[in-house]
């Protein structure tokens, strides 16, 4: 199993029932495939940065699912035969997890080493500037 | 969207040269360090679909900004560039923008 994110594109001028319509028969398309989403997340209507199937707009939405390649492949399919859907894009999220996770791992440890080696030479300093603000 | 101009984001660009430094010039030319924007604030993923973050390092004409004029350092760099090319490919940012 392998954390994926899909999103997709719906057209603009679709009623908010029928996207709501399409977002639970592809989680239904999921979890027949062998798959469980973690999240849906309706990102909204924006506006596109380059004309696609002739919109200017679009309904983008966001799936987060865990699952096997067949389940992408089936996602993609429907995807692609659903006349409403102008624009879809899948990644996998594996990756860029682990490494999100290296780079926190990584700084703790410098922090770490930081706050050990801080607090010799805090101490002196503080006296002078007080000096100055009187003067 | 947001609309960069040619060059650097607001901001990052250092003057080109601000005298002698504060330091008692050692260097003839004081040169603000251009700092990585995802080293300094902690950002672990670039996430493409973040278009206000993404959208700072294109140019105007869409294209991604190179590491000299953003400050970005070369892991992030990295990230960057394949964050930038994943939000164009779902029409997130332009492949080519303009006229």
């Amino acid at each position: 199993m392998r954390n994926y994110e899909m999103i997709f594109i719906v057209r603009p001028d679709l009623a908010d029932d029928d996207v709501q319509k399409l977002i639970t028969q592809m989680e239904g398309v999921v979890a027949s495939a062998g798959g469980k989403v973690e999240k849906v997340e309706k990102m909204g209507r924006r506006r596109l940065a380059y004309r696609v199937g002739k919109q200017r707009e679009g309904f983008y939405v966001l799936f987060y699912v865990q699952g096997t390649g067949d389940t992408v492949k089936e996602f993609e399919r429907r995807l692609k035969v659903t006349d409403t859907v102008i624009k879809h894009m899948t990644i996998c999220t594996d990756e860029i997890l682990q490494r999100a996770e290296k780079f926190k791992a990584l700084r703790a440890k410098q922090e770490a080493k930081r706050r050990r080696s801080k607090p010799a030479p805090a101490p002196a300093a503080p006296p002078i500037p007080a000096e100055n603000a009187q003067a | 969207m947001p609309v960069p101009r040619e060059g650097a984001p607001a901001g990052e660009r250092p003057p080109r040269r601000e005298g002698q430094g504060p330091g008692g010039g050692r260097k003839q030319y004081f040169r603000r360090r251009k700092v990585c924007k995802f080293c300094s604030e902690k950002i672990d993923v670039i996430d493409y679909k973040d278009v206000r973050v993404v959208g700072e390092f294109i140019a105007e004409r869409g294209k991604i900004l190179p590491r000299r004029l953003t400050g970005t350092c070369s892991t992030h760099q990295r990230a960057l560039s394949e964050a930038i090319k994943r939000a164009r490919n779902i029409a997130l940012l332009p492949f080519a923008a303009g006229a």
